[in-house]
């Protein structure tokens, strides 16, 4: 039975154990519902979920453990031989492709089920067969393949009736427990409740899910590289040059020089700017103008990064050249095209404009304003209990908004992209095109790259050190941030 | 320090005028620095604004020509004979553009056009689409062989360019692709109203086009892509987010668990797109085997990336509901549970709401993650051949197909790219504007 | 000062040596009106404050008589919406005169708070930073007089000496509004504004605080708003009964408690509203 179908059945069963409950609660009361512990509805939902839970659980189990049964069953078949040419991983994915061709050729009518199963090496060629149906194979089909492939499609064909067969004595055992259950004492509420409440865990729950997911994707891959490029190399390398055919040097110490280089340019643009914004904004903008200004300035945080890529790329970068390049305005000739770290910095820093005023304002914000009281009153000027008593006040909570802006600076990625250049370079000209651990992230992942080569597995490696150093600040960031609060709350 | 006296008698400060009515001169510095100080703040705002100005000017300024096209209209007379030559060839489309340069020329003529240009290089001002349009159009209408049809056919991108002001003709002295020559013939054709420009509904509707036929290129396709999964985050963010925000706003207890689900929401909402990005590679691609490049991949990418944003606002708003409602719907015997899903939720369901589309409009806009789980532009040439297939047939996504044409070096592709950003924009305003009418509609002051 | 209109009249009135109570005119309001947007709050007040004597607000909450006292150094600029008319002089000068400058006034006008609100710094940066914003030293050692002369003066030299470098905020309620009266005193203020000082504070920190009120007398002028009648009775040598914006009664400390003139005054005063 298909998935979906399967699907549909337990919900159909699940509908059957709502009326079946709802109206024997009724009868156990004498139809009249004054009696009943809960509502009718309760009922119905308790008999509906009794069915449910159990069902899903029993067919995500499964879900997850057949392939891994079906995947140790096929793979003892494979010689030893032909799991030293290749790794067992390649062959293992072959015999997969061509199970699902030979599952396609059937669908399509290609070949007959009983054809699909009898055929062997010698009678007829299976690649023709198959690219015939859209399955395009690489390597040969020896017959060890095909015949871990026919081992492979029978063994699923048995797991998917086993399955159809527990899925549904699951959903009617379900069924006749919520039948058996329901009486007119029960107390369905609470039932549902707690199944609810238990749901609401889950939904919470996920943000640590995915928290471990982000963990573990990246760990099992980075040891993966570490495994094949030692890891001292990785972290104290000065050269980064990945070629595909071998012999990369993937040195992560170019990479994260761009990255806080660019990440330091677009702080110096946006927390001056940021910082002075939300002073005014805060402390001298009258309600009209706090009302035009902040949400103009907002508006820069609304656009997405693709946007600020493409005005560094096509608009920032020729312009700066114009300035710094060869023919430029002050003929120094510093820069020599328009990716450059100066360009992504810059652009960066207008982004994170918005983001720095922001924060800041609610932090200036948070400052009683008993201070500046004290300070008027004593006849401070409104600079002077800026500069001298709010600005102290508030500097943990700014200083903690600097640094998740920097987070978010050496996190971006789409204006480095597209900013910042290509060729990893150690150099100290800010209008030298360089490239960051993020914009490498991207570029490794997205070329045709063989996901079990060193250079696209370094992708997990710069992910991972990404990962842990916006971690790292902003758990530091947020933790002076709350304290913060606290102190004026 | 200890030998102190009390000297410091209101009568004894020299520096001070006595009067309020003059201002001594340490005041008049005090307040020149209050005004510089105040200045610094006005120009940091301007600062902002400017910005923002450059970069909406530069957009608009670069943007708006992707909405016309220039075409060029051409009666081709269907001829039996030559199309079933052309069907029998190996090289179908190249018989077609024969067919087309005939008529270019035999056009050209009667126009009183002189030129020596041979077909081949006469073509160069059509889009090289145009065969594969005429070729289309024959065998979708059969009965049309034997009839005059008149056809509007793209210009070639340069000749598009020219009428737009972006290639010049000097520039053109070191192009191959087209001459001067050719454009003092686009030109005369324009006068007789041959060559005309229009409003460019393949560039809202189309598909991406290969690299030489950015003429082509339209990001309708990939709209569907970033449609669909945006359908898949608001179906899963919106009930996720409600109910963690409810379990941790409502129910959770102070301890340990909920303190480091706490700790956890606001650290991901600060963890790098690019992070989720290879969080679906491994999990979603690696791990679980689900299709590259479907939408359905990139919007539970994005719905883990926009959870925390959603999760923070609605907590926001359930605070927001007094507890005194709370108190009130327990008090006549309602149970927690109750007394949050009849009252507390629709109370805040405006704000959550709000919260809701600003995730959604962060979500539009990402590029990063869905370039690793393989969302990149030119991935998918058609519509979704059905409302199902769209979850899981390859696409991209709009800020996706604008980064690939940003990649490409012909400048027609820049124009692309500009036009999909103003696209992107117009759907992110209409997401906010939204947000703030439901916002200002339905706040509720307590 | 006289011509107060309906029932408002101020005790000026009835003053019997009228003449050597202006001698003595520090502060004179005269018609003053305060709005809050379009909330009147303050009505037609007029007042003559003596030098070198403590004179207190009370009234019922609500009444106006913290407004007015910011009123008196110009603290209510600081709110966009309020707005003031009338003439208030200080030694015969109009402070709301356009060539004042309200940073010159409020250095001569000092002013404590409701809630003690020590800066976030050391307890010397606290006393230090009004004579450091109004240049009023040249030399650190003139600092360190000021501050020293300032703690004593507030009485908490003593309790302080040894830890001028600890945060402000670390000490207690009590002291911190000393703490704050040292620093208003630091500027070398004539007048002192308090908005109810005591409020926040404990019976033994708020004894010590009035303590030092009349102390200050000697040197300062001293408005003080209190919601207490028997700290009014306590500190202060004139007293003004504030209602729903109105200068209802005003005379000396004793004359108002023993024998009130308006009817509101006494129902205050035996406790019938407030």
């Amino acid at each position: 039975m298909a998935l979906s179908f399967l699907l549909l059945t337990i919900l159909v069963v699940a509908g059957l154990a709502y009326v079946l409950a709802k109206s024997r609660a009724f009868k156990s009361a004498g139809g009249d519902i004054r009696l009943l512990h809960s509502l009718p509805g309760y009922y119905g939902w308790n008999g509906a979920l009794t069915v449910l839970l159990p069902t899903f659980l029993a067919l995500l189990l499964w879900l997850a453990i057949q392939p891994v049964v079906v995947d140790h069953t096929v793979s003892g078949m494979i010689s030893a031989e032909s799991a030293a040419e290749s790794t067992l991983g390649l062959v293992m994915s072959d015999v997969r492709r061509i199970a699902d061709g030979l599952d396609l050729a059937v669908q399509n009518g290609v070949l007959t089920a009983q054809d699909a199963s009898r055929l062997n090496t010698g009678s007829s060629d299976i690649r023709e067969t198959l690219g015939a149906v859209g399955v395009a194979l690489g390597a040969e089909v020896t017959a060890e393949k095909l015949e871990a492939a026919q081992t492979y499609r029978s063994a699923t064909a048995t797991g998917f009736w086993m399955r159809t067969v527990l899925v549904l004595l699951v959903a009617l055992g379900g069924l006749a427990v919520s039948y058996r259950r329901t009486d007119k004492d029960f107390r369905a509420r609470n039932f549902v409740e707690q199944v609810v409440k238990g749901i609401l865990v889950f939904a919470a729950l996920l943000a640590i899910l995915t928290t471990v997911g982000i963990i573990f994707s990246l760990i099992f891959n980075t040891v993966e590289f570490f495994s094949l490029y030692p890891a001292e190399d990785f972290f104290f390398g000065l050269v980064w040059s990945p070629s595909f055919g071998g012999g990369s040097e993937l040195g992560i110490l170019p990479l994260i020089w761009a990255t806080l280089y660019i990440s330091l340019i677009a702080l110096a643009v946006a927390v001056p700017v940021g910082l002075f914004a939300a002073i005014y904004l805060s402390e001298y903008a009258s309600p009209t103008v706090r009302a035009v200004a902040k949400p103009l300035l907002e508006v820069l945080a609304g656009i997405p990064t693709i946007v600020y890529g493409l005005f560094a790329l096509l608009t920032v970068g020729p312009l700066l050249v114009d300035i710094f390049g060869n023919d430029g305005a002050l003929g120094v000739g510093w820069m020599q095209g328009g990716t450059a770290v100066m360009t992504a910095g810059l652009v960066m820093g207008i982004m994170l404009i918005p983001f720095v005023s922001s924060l800041s304002d609610d932090i200036i914000n948070a400052v009683p304003q008993a201070m500046r009281d004290g300070s008027l009153g004593l006849g401070a000027t409104h600079s002077e209990t800026v500069k001298q008593v709010i600005m102290p006040a508030a500097l943990p909570g700014i200083v903690g908004a600097i640094l998740l802006a920097a987070s978010r600076a050496i996190g971006e990625t789409m204006i480095v992209v597209l900013g910042a250049g290509a060729a990893a370079r150690l150099s100290m000209n800010p209008f030298d095109a360089m490239t960051t651990v993020t914009a490498k992230i991207v570029s490794q992942l997205t070329g045709d790259a063989d996901f079990a080569s060193p250079e696209a597995l370094v992708a997990f490696a710069l992910g991972m050190t990404l990962f842990v150093i916006t971690l790292g600040l902003n758990i530091f960031a947020l933790y002076i941030v709350r304290k913060y609060r606290e102190q004026y709350d | 320090m200890t030998d102190v006296t009390l000297t410091t008698t209101p009568a004894s400060e020299p520096a001070r005028s006595k009067s309020l009515l003059e201002i001594d001169e340490r005041t008049k510095k005090r307040n020149a620095a209050e005004t510089r100080f105040k200045f610094y703040g006005i120009g940091a705002i301007g600062i902002g604004v400017f910005f923002l100005v450059a970069l909406l000017v530069s957009i608009l300024s670069n943007g708006l020509s992707a909405f016309t096209q220039t075409s060029i209209s051409l009666p081709v007379p269907l001829v039996q004979s030559e199309i079933e030559a052309a069907e029998k060839s190996i090289v179908k489309t190249s018989k077609y553009r024969d067919i087309i340069g005939a008529v270019l020329i035999e056009k050209l003529k009667t126009a009183g056009v002189s030129t020596d240009m041979d077909s081949k290089k006469l073509l160069q001002i059509m889009s090289s689409g145009a065969p594969g349009a005429l070729r289309e159009f024959v065998l979708a209408n059969p009965d049309a062989i034997g009839t005059t049809v008149p056809f509007d056919f793209l210009t070639s991108s340069r000749v598009d360019g020219y009428f737009k002001g972006r290639v010049t003709r000097a520039a053109l002295a070191e192009d191959k692709n087209l001459d001067s020559a050719h454009l003092d013939i686009v030109d005369q054709l324009k006068e007789q109203g041959s060559v005309t420009s229009g409003f460019n509904w393949q560039f809202i509707f189309g598909s991406d086009a290969s690299d030489s036929r950015p003429e082509q290129a339209g990001i309708g396709v990939a709209m569907v892509g970033s449609f669909y999964m945006m359908l898949v985050v608001l179906c899963l963010a919106l009930p996720i987010g409600v109910a963690a925000s409810i379990y941790l706003e409502e129910f959770a207890p102070k301890n340990r668990l909920t303190d480091v689900i706490e700790v956890n929401i606001s650290n991901l909402a600060a963890v790098p797109s690019i992070v989720f990005g290879i969080l679906g590679l491994a999990a979603f691609i690696q791990f679980a085997h689900l299709p590259q490049s479907a939408p359905l991949v990139g919007g539970l990418v994005l719905t883990l990336m926009t959870l925390p944003t959603i999760i923070i606002s609605t907590r926001a708003s359930l605070q927001s509901v007094p507890p005194s409602i709370r108190d009130a719907a327990l008090g006549i015997g309602a149970s927690k549970m109750q007394s949050v899903f009849h009252h507390v939720l629709p109370l805040a369901m405006p704000g959550i709401l709000t919260g809701t589309i600003i995730g959604l409009a962060q979500a539009l806009g990402e590029t990063a993650p869905l370039l690793l789980i393989g969302m990149v532009g030119f991935i998918a040439s058609e519509y979704p051949s059905g409302v199902f297939e769209g979850f899981l047939s390859p696409n991209s996504a709009m800020p996706a197909q604008i980064y690939e044409w940003a990649k490409r070096a012909d400048p027609a592709f820049y124009e692309r790219a500009w036009g999909g950003i103003i696209i992107l924009l117009l759907f992110l305003m209409t997401m906010n504007i939204v947000a703030i009418i439901l916002r200002r509609r339905f706040e509720r002051r307590w | 000062m006289s011509e107060v209109s309906g029932a408002i009249r101020t005790a000026d009135e009835f003053e019997p040596n009228k003449a050597t109570a202006m001698e003595n005119t520090k502060i004179s309001a005269d018609k003053v009106q305060v709005y809050y947007g379009d909330t009147h709050a303050i009505k037609d007040v007029s007042i003559n404050i003596r030098a070198q004597t403590v004179t207190a607000f009370i009234g019922p909450s609500g009444c106006g008589k913290s407004t007015f006292l910011r009123c008196l150094n110009r603290m209510n600029d600081t709110i966009d919406i309020c707005r003031v008319e009338g003439r208030i002089a200080i030694d015969d000068e109009d402070i709301y005169d356009p060539k004042v400058d309200p940073v010159q006034l409020r250095a001569k006008v000092g002013m404590v708070f409701q809630k003690p609100n020590p800066f976030p710094k050391s307890i010397y940066d606290n006393v230090s930073y009004g004579p450091r914003i109004h240049g009023l030293v040249r030399r650190k050692s003139e600092l360190d007089d000021i501050v020293a002369s300032s703690l004593q003066k507030a009485g908490l030299w003593e309790e302080v000496k040894d830890r001028l470098d600890s945060p402000g905020t670390g000490l207690s309620g009590g002291q911190q509004q000393r703490l704050c009266i040292a620093r208003a005193i630091a500027v070398s203020p004539e007048v002192i504004l308090m908005d109810e000082p005591c409020s926040a504070l404990d019976p033994i920190a708020t004894a010590k605080v009035e303590e030092l009120i009349d102390e200050l007398r000697e040197n300062y002028t001293i408005v003080i708003v209190t919601h207490s009648m028997q700290q009014a009775a306590r500190v202060s040598q004139r007293t003004a009964f504030f209602h729903l914006g109105n200068l209802v009664e005003v005379g000396d400390t004793q004359d108002i408690f023993t024998n009130p003139r308006d009817k509101r005054t006494q129902d205050y005063i035996t406790g019938r509203f407030g």
